[in-house]
């Protein structure tokens, strides 16, 4: 009788949790994309919650100070990061989109303090959603510098030893 | 000459660990006390061999030998010595060196103890830490060697740990320096006091498992391993804390924690570590629960094993600067061999492991107690399936689809909500047997008073029927425990005619598991108020402002004053450090100082200006300015509502773990208390 009951209640909260995983991934899943990946979509992708990724062209960058309203392009770069690793590291294929006039860019707009590591090459990551005139609009923006303060292997130049 | 000796010695420890390892199963199956002896000797000297080599980095590390490629990715000459030394753990290499010494001081640490009774276990704990030290000193010796160098091959830059045939040793003229948002206080004890907690729950495994191999299942290794584990937990928990602090002081976004998969990595032992401290109980009051037990320490030890994979591998996105390198596999692999051996030890062992007696009711204090570790197991589930989400679905249906932080917190709201309730409900439980009817009596004026807050509340402060509701459960549980204290110290104040004040510290001082327990629940309703205020009343604003010009928030009335921009040479930065005047209302305050320090090495860091007290913070941004004419600035300002007691909280989180895990002055106590314990059946309100 007692058993029952204990196997009963450790059902229920299963269930629960169950329901609580569920319902919340249905609120809350963001779509990985690639710059390539939301244009293929394109009207399709309108208003729907991604997490875009690319690499922040560093020309692109305006900043209006008054109304905190960042605007800048990106460029496409993979989402895979074993193909990113394959073809010599994230510097290297950020500074590769960024220098590569063929690849598809997306114009992103950002309200909110200019964050410090934005600059040219970095790795934008970005969530929020494509607006219907082909602007994504990011609510939040994570930026990824691995070149700008650690270079993998010191450049022969630097040679200052004593 | 210096690397090759501090290489040479760590794959010395390396090959001693290998022998104290096969030395103790040999001394174990063959019964031979001298080989075990052996084996506990070639343990207790991988400390003093890892000290070795790990002097060996750091004085590289202090005297800038840049040649050496692990002192060139962390440290710079402009670094002050102390820094020098903490970026011992700043990379990977030497942050798995540090990880190794860690565990063989804690393993020779154990295995010093006076085993007498309990000496067949020691030659299993000498072997499971033993491997868990091969392991790590394996990646250090194969794959992630602090001692590699640079070398000039044919005019290119390679590192290796020898010098390749006709190569020279090419010496960088300086480093790249430690991140400087690594270089708060806060972030340079923050990963050790992690790395503590992570490695102190090996001895618990450790020994978990000795009595899985030799059959001695009955609660002993429980006891043997129960401060272990709350050291662990206080280690554990202290770098959560840390890390939280550091990030509202340093990452300018006006939070402390926002569901990273390596915040997640280092919170999801701290669940198992926590469901553990509770259960264990029951197998000791009880009887009860010991798979459970078992399954909970190994699921902790796997974790452990995962946060450290997690935060070292490129697996998942996140802020945190992720190291790529070939070690990822090497975890998985090691986590998936040991799992699968501990199970099959468990299943080895299961008619042993079965409770002593039965769960009679659902409102028992065991029964509780076990509630309590499903939902603890329950918010570690969605912590997990929030970090794989983004593997498995691209495994699935090839969309890699992610989850944020909403996701985890409308999951887990419910939850700690939950277990709120049940701090307020289990201490007044009875072992054994409780109804409605005794818990009912024993809460009812808890609850009325808690009613009574909350309808004060929701005429003065709030309609937000999420934050009355969490208010109630802190006005609840925050009584219920303080009547507890009450309670103890009046019965004891009658029966041994003693002061109030004397009588409560020798209360507390006797009992230091429940009453600790109960400060720990107090300080985790500090917490809850803070946590409530800033999620739930956070207000921000931006804007510019021209000198002399001012701007509200709250109640706060800030008048920007000026901004001035300066080089410091020494410390390779320019600050950019602006001064606002804060009024409340018409009355002067403070003037308030955020600060943007730019590194020459183009790293920024933004610093807030902040004022705090127990009412809320105003944490104030500085965003840009005008260079030349310094007469205007951007600021972005948060108000964070009752923020104070979350620190505050955990201040006190962190001192009532110390005041539990303080070693009792008197051992007879100890076994006093097991030999009433063993046939507490009836239900009592003592322990």
């Amino acid at each position: 009788m007692q058993r029952t009951k204990f196997i009963l209640g450790g059902l229920l909260i299963l269930a629960a949790v169950v329901y609580l995983i569920v319902s919340s991934t249905k609120a809350s899943a963001e779509y990985f994309m690639t710059v390539d990946e939301i244009l293929a979509k394109g009207q399709n992708a309108v208003g729907q919650s991604a997490r875009l990724s690319g690499a922040v062209i560093g020309s692109t960058v305006k900043y209006d100070a008054d109304t905190l309203t960042l605007t800048f392009e990106i460029a496409h770069v993979s989402g895979d990061n074993a193909q990113i690793e394959a073809q010599g590291g994230l510097s290297k294929v950020l500074a590769e989109a960024v220098n590569d006039p063929t690849r598809q860019h997306i114009s992103v707009v950002y309200n909110g303090p200019k964050p410090d590591l934005l600059r040219g090459e970095a790795q934008a990551i970005m969530t929020g959603k494509l607006g219907a005139d082909g602007i994504f609009y990011a609510d939040e923006l994570l930026l990824k510098c691995p070149t700008k303060y650690q270079e993998a292997v010191p450049d022969q130049a630097e040679t200052a030893a004593p | 000459m210096i690397p090759e000796f501090g290489f040479g010695i760590a794959i010395l420890s390396f090959l001693v660990a290998i022998y104290s390892i096969v030395a103790a199963i040999y001394g174990a199956t063959k019964k031979s006390p001298s080989m075990v002896e052996s084996a506990r000797r070639g343990m207790l000297l991988t400390f003093p061999l890892l000290t070795l080599s790990a002097a060996v980095l750091i004085y590289l590390l202090v005297n800038n030998h840049f040649e050496v490629a692990f002192v060139y990715d962390v440290t710079s000459r402009s670094m002050p010595t102390y820094l020098k030394v903490t970026a011992w753990w700043g990379g990977q290499a030497g942050s798995l060196l540090f990880w190794s010494w860690l565990l063989s001081a804690f393993a020779s640490a154990v295995t010093l103890r006076k085993w007498d009774r309990d000496v067949e276990f020691l030659p299993w704990v000498v072997v499971i830490c033993s491997v868990t030290l091969v392991f790590f000193l394996g990646m250090v010796v194969f794959y992630e060697n602090p001692f590699t160098r640079y070398w000039l091959v044919n005019g290119n830059v390679e590192p290796h740990m020898f010098q390749p045939a006709l190569a020279t040793l090419f010496t960088p003229g300086d480093g790249n320096g430690l991140n400087p948002l690594l270089r708060h206080p806060g972030m340079i004890i923050h990963p050790p006091m992690l790395y503590l907690g992570f490695v102190s729950y090996v001895i618990p495994y450790a020994f978990a498992m000795a009595a899985l191999i030799t059959g001695r299942t009955d609660d002993r290794w429980i006891r043997l391993t129960r401060r272990w584990s709350l050291w662990a937990w206080l280690f554990l928990s202290a770098g959560l804390v840390l890390g939280g602090r550091w990030a509202y002081d340093v990452l300018g976004w006006g939070g402390y924690w926002g569901w990273d998969p390596v915040e997640i990595a280092a919170f999801m032992p701290w669940l198992t570590g926590t469901a553990f401290l509770h259960s264990v109980m029951i197998q000791e009051k009880r009887g009860l629960l010991k798979h459970w037990n078992m399954v909970l320490v190994i699921m902790t030890y796997e974790l452990v094993i995962f946060g450290t994979f997690l935060t070292r591998s490129g697996v998942l996105s996140s802020v945190h600067a992720f190291a790529n390198s070939p070690i990822g596999p090497l975890f998985m692999g090691y986590v998936s061999a040991t799992l699968i051996g501990s199970i099959a030890l468990v299943i080895y062992r299961w008619p042993t492991l079965r409770g002593e007696t039965e769960m009679k009711s659902m409102l028992s204090r065991e029964a509780l107690f076990l509630l309590n570790n499903l939902l603890f197991i329950s918010v570690l589930v969605i912590c997990f399936v929030g970090v794989i989400f983004p593997l498995v679905s691209e495994l699935l249906t090839g969309q890699k689809v992610t989850v944020g932080p909403p996701f985890y917190e409308r999951a887990t709201a419910p939850i700690f909500a939950s277990l709120m309730f049940l701090m307020g409900v289990a201490p007044l439980s009875a072992w054994g047997n409780s109804t409605v009817k005794t818990l009912g009596r024993a809460m009812w004026k808890s609850a009325v008073l808690a009613g009574i807050v909350t309808v004060a509340l929701f005429f003065t402060f709030t309609r937000n029927y999420i934050a009355l509701a969490g208010f109630f459960l802190v006005a609840l549980v925050l009584s219920v425990t303080l009547q507890e204290f009450w309670r103890g110290v009046r019965a004891r104040q009658r029966a041994q005619n003693e002061s109030f004040f004397t009588s409560l510290v020798r209360l507390m001082g006797r009992n230091r598991r429940r009453y600790g327990g109960y400060i720990i629940h107090i300080s985790m309703m500090l917490m809850a108020i803070g946590i409530l205020g800033i999620e739930l009343f956070q207000t921000e604003t931006q804007g510019t402002l021209a000198a002399g010009e001012s701007t509200k928030i709250a109640e706060y009335n800030l008048v920007f004053k000026d901004v001035a921009s300066w080089d410091n040479n020494d410390l390779e930065v320019n600050f950019t450090r602006a001064t606002i005047q804060v009024y409340k209302g018409d009355q002067y305050i403070i003037d308030l100082h955020p600060r943007k320090d730019m590194y020459f090495s183009g790293q920024p860091m933004s610093i807030p200006g902040v004022y705090s007290n127990l009412q809320d913070d105003l944490y104030i941004l500085l965003v840009d300015w005008q260079p030349i004419s310094s007469t205007a600035a951007t600021f972005k300002i948060f108000v964070n509502p009752l923020v104070n007691w979350l620190w505050l909280g955990s201040v006190l989180f962190l001192l009532g773990i110390i005041f539990t895990a303080w070693p009792d002055r008197d051992p007879a106590e100890e076994t006093s208390r097991r030999s009433v314990t063993r046939n507490a059946n009836q239900p009592s309100a003592a322990d």
